[in-house]
């Protein structure tokens, strides 16, 4: 009775090997979040940014049309997302920035993308609602090289024509003043709301108003880019109407400014 | 303010979910429903529902007085809320949740996606016999509040939650594609706006539209930016455009057809008006309302459920408003092919209960669910859209019939063009068309919209459209969306996968070899016995 057993046992352990190694194929995958705060301290300056052979300067990708094939050497700054073999990243050289939407690559070069790599990037410059980004990116590789970029104070260019100058650029703001974001259920103001007019929950894309010189600005907590366990989302769930803050993030467009904030602290 | 990877993400996980839960059969506990005799309030439960809504917060504020109101009939159940922006993302959780047996207990969702949950074992509820429970089901009298019966469920939309037979989902609201027209635009370039568009006048209105001044602006706006043509689902425009000319798309049964000569066809037509600058879509431009309010550009096809974006006087605007320009709005039937038979595809979400080892648990989610079919959350939450309700119950009712009436009395609540955009689906309820609902559907539709994609970007780059590129975009397009790996009865868990690999062959081996050891053991312990036996008889 005891072989049968044993050999029972057996049978069932070979049989169930298969099913188990299936069962624990998840590819649940969590975005990272790691933006240039984080990672100032492993700051270092490029010296130089000399353009490798047949790559675009700045000023070159900016006069570039849209729809045009462009290519690039610029730096990470911040990972927004990775999913099905793609990337959504913030990057940056000394002269400006580059959104860079959707890039394939794996996992793996997902993690070595950390902010400062210097990437080589080949795809087309595109417009979308205002944002100019290089999607469908047909290569990228790592080169040698390491550049994070110090934030650009442009708290004075708000509301005017120039700040698009510096879009996508990783800026800071200085001593804006949080504004009621909108009302709760019982018609109090609220300093933030979970998507734009409130109809989100914890986790989803955080929406706050500041004030700077008599005008309002909506700024956002980008929830791939900084979820809900991050630093600043939770700053920014405490905010209060009249605080003093100082913020930095990078200058998204959406139909006009739209600024991802990555880092809100007391204004000094 | 809309986001726009959220959607993107959505489009891109539906492949990462499909094909992969045939491997979690076996690992679950078996979790046969039976629906119990009573429904027992002595004991509590709380469930879970993944609701989705269209960044409006008056959809949300519906979804917590249905919960609150039902919870107050129900005081044993307490129901969790947790919302979502996009199909999308509940399906990629569903699938997520799948895997580790956590899966909510309600969830609105498509039925594309339930044909994928359904290949795991015992996930959703079938609602056959739920729905005609003469104590729980629909209109049942054991109910707490005033359920539609079964027959007030509009036929054609119930039918919709039908898979293999068995209904799988109720369908929660219904939603059609519309156009939303620049009128002022239209007549300004010379033009009458006829009742039902044709896709020979959208596009010469679209091209006349395209007419720039010397200086560089558009003729027709004096601004910099005119796209005449924006469509917001361009897997939606594929699927309508094969419909209306009777071309193949898929079988009942999975047999992919889309890639066949008149999508070629419609495929050279739509490069020929991308190349002239007529048309462009919502992935590669941006959200169709916010050009059409910038009077930059004159037809806008999006979702009925959009119409609170369009036009001038829209409740919500998501461009500035020095920006926004001052026109007449009409909302029409998508273009057609044969206006004498208009085909428009019926959409809108979904409903299904996910199943538990407590069968009173899954009763308690039935209840909700079945909730939601109320008169009183069907006409709140219709309202909040051009929606219309699935109920002839609620449809017929005094308070909708009023709320129609009302067109135009304000930009909110009785907004024109929204209230135009649910009657344009309930007078045409009949010319509404769902495609085939199978595993790997989800995906099909996704390479429907592709091939628009990938041609509206490719002329945008200068790059030749014919006979050459069309044959390798159907096969870039197939094997992108894992079409390939779908076989005609759409079962894509049962896929061929090729020769078995040299380790798999050497393990069956030894399976068969120890079956065989076994097996001859066994006998040899029989005879054994038995010649005991024998001897001592």
């Amino acid at each position: 009775m005891k072989k049968r057993l044993v050999l029972m046992m057996a049978l069932s352990m070979a049989l169930a090997v298969p099913g188990c190694a299936m069962a624990e194929e998840s590819t649940e995958t969590a975005a990272e979040t790691e933006t240039v705060s984080e990672a100032a301290e492993s700051e270092t300056e490029a010296e130089t940014d000399v353009k490798g052979e047949g790559v675009m300067t700045h000023d070159e990708y900016l006069a570039a049309e849209t729809d045009a094939e462009v290519v690039v050497e610029t730096y990470v700054q911040a990972k927004q997302s990775w999913w099905e073999d793609k990337a959504t990243l913030y990057t940056q050289d000394k002269d400006g920035a580059y959104f860079i939407y959707n890039m394939p690559c794996t996992e793996e070069q997902y993690k070595e993308l950390v902010p400062g790599t210097k990437i080589k990037v080949t795809g087309y410059k595109a417009e979308w609602s205002g944002e100019i980004e290089i999607s469908d990116v047909e290569s990228f590789e790592v080169e040698e090289g390491s550049y994070i970029a110090k934030p650009l104070d442009v708290t004075e260019l708000l509301g005017k024509d120039e700040l698009i100058d510096h879009q996508n650029e990783f800026v800071s703001f200085k001593d804006m003043t949080v504004e009621a974001a909108g009302q709760d259920a019982d018609g109090n103001d609220v300093p933030f709301l979970y998507n734009y007019d409130g109809s989100g929950s914890q986790g989803d894309d955080l929406y706050f108003n500041v004030s700077s010189n008599g005008e309002t600005y909506t700024f956002t907590v980008e929830s791939y880019l900084c979820d809900k366990d991050s630093d600043v989302y939770k700053a920014v769930e405490a905010l209060q109407i009249g605080d003093k803050i100082d913020m930095e993030g990078f200058l998204y467009w959406y139909e006009g400014v739209n600024p991802h904030i990555t880092s809100v602290t007391a204004a000094e | 303010m809309k986001s726009r990877w959220k959607k993107y993400l959505a489009a891109g996980l539906v492949l990462s979910g499909m094909l992969s839960l045939t491997g979690c059969h076996g690992a679950k506990e078996e979790k046969n429903f039976v629906i119990p005799d009573t429904f027992d309030t002595a004991k509590n439960h709380e469930i879970t529902f993944w609701a989705k809504n269209d960044t409006n917060k008056t959809q949300t504020d519906i979804y917590k007085k249905a919960i609150a109101d039902f919870e107050a009939m129900y005081p044993n159940i307490t129901v969790n809320l947790k919302l979502y922006t996009d199909y999308g993302k509940i399906y990629n959780d569903v699938i997520t949740n799948i895997a580790t047996d956590t899966t909510p207990n309600v969830c609105i969702t498509y039925p594309d996606h339930i044909a994928t949950y359904l290949t795991g074992k015992d996930t959703v509820v079938p609602l056959d016999e739920l729905l005609t429970d003469e104590n729980y089901g629909l209109g049942g009298s054991s109910l707490a509040f005033d359920s539609p019966a079964k027959e007030e469920i509009i036929p054609q939309f119930l039918s919709e939650c039908s898979i293999d037979g068995h209904y799988y989902a109720l369908p929660f609201m219904r939603s059609t594609e519309a156009c939303y027209v620049n009128k002022t635009y239209v007549e300004k370039l010379g033009y009458t706006l006829p009742d039902t568009l044709t896709w020979d006048f959208i596009w010469e209105v679209s091209e006349a539209a395209t007419k720039k001044n010397a200086d560089g602006t558009y003729a027709l706006n004096g601004q910099d930016v005119m796209i005449p043509f924006i469509d917001k689902s361009t897997d939606n425009m594929m699927i309508e455009m094969l419909a209306q000319k009777g071309a193949p798309y898929s079988s009942a049964d999975g047999e992919i057809g889309l890639f066949n000569d008149t999508t070629k066809e419609l495929l050279f037509q739509i490069a020929e008006h991308t190349e002239s600058g007529a048309f462009s879509t919502f992935k590669i431009s941006g959200y169709p309302a916010n050009f059409l309010n910038a009077g930059q550009c004159v037809f806008a096809i999006d979702s009925t459920a959009g119409a609170t974006w369009m036009g001038s006087n829209a409740p919500l605007v998501d461009i500035s408003s020095d920006s926004l320009q001052d026109f007449e709005t009409e909302v029409r039937m998508i273009p057609q092919f044969d206006p004498e038979h208009p085909k428009m595809i019926s959409q809108g979400p979904s409903v299904c209960v996910f199943n538990k080892k407590d069968p009173q648990e899954v009763l308690a989610s039935w209840l909700f669910a079945q909730y939601l079919l109320s008169d009183e959350v069907q006409i709140a939450y219709s309202e909040t859209e051009g929606y219309v309700p699935v109920t002839s119950k609620a449809q017929d009712s005094e308070e909708y019939q009023e709320y129609l009436s009302r067109e135009g009395e304000d930009n909110n609540t009785y907004y024109s063009v929204k209230l135009q955009a649910s009657k344009l689906l309930l007078d045409h309820a009949e010319d509404t068309f769902v495609t085939a609902v199978f595993n790997g559907s989800a995906s099909l539709r996704d390479a429907a919209g592709q091939l628009i994609e990938n041609v509206t970007k490719s002329v945008r780059r200068k790059k030749e459209i014919d006979d050459a590129f069309i044959e390798k975009l159907y096969s870039d397009v197939t094997s992108l969306c894992h079409l390939d790996q779908i076989q005609a009865d759409g079962s894509s868990g049962k896929k061929e996968l090729g020769p078995l690999p040299k380790t798999s062959v050497v393990l069956l081996t030894v399976l068969g070899v120890i079956w065989g050891v076994i097996l001859l053991y066994l006998l040899a312990e029989l005879v054994k016995k038995r010649k005991y036996q024998k001897e001592n008889h």
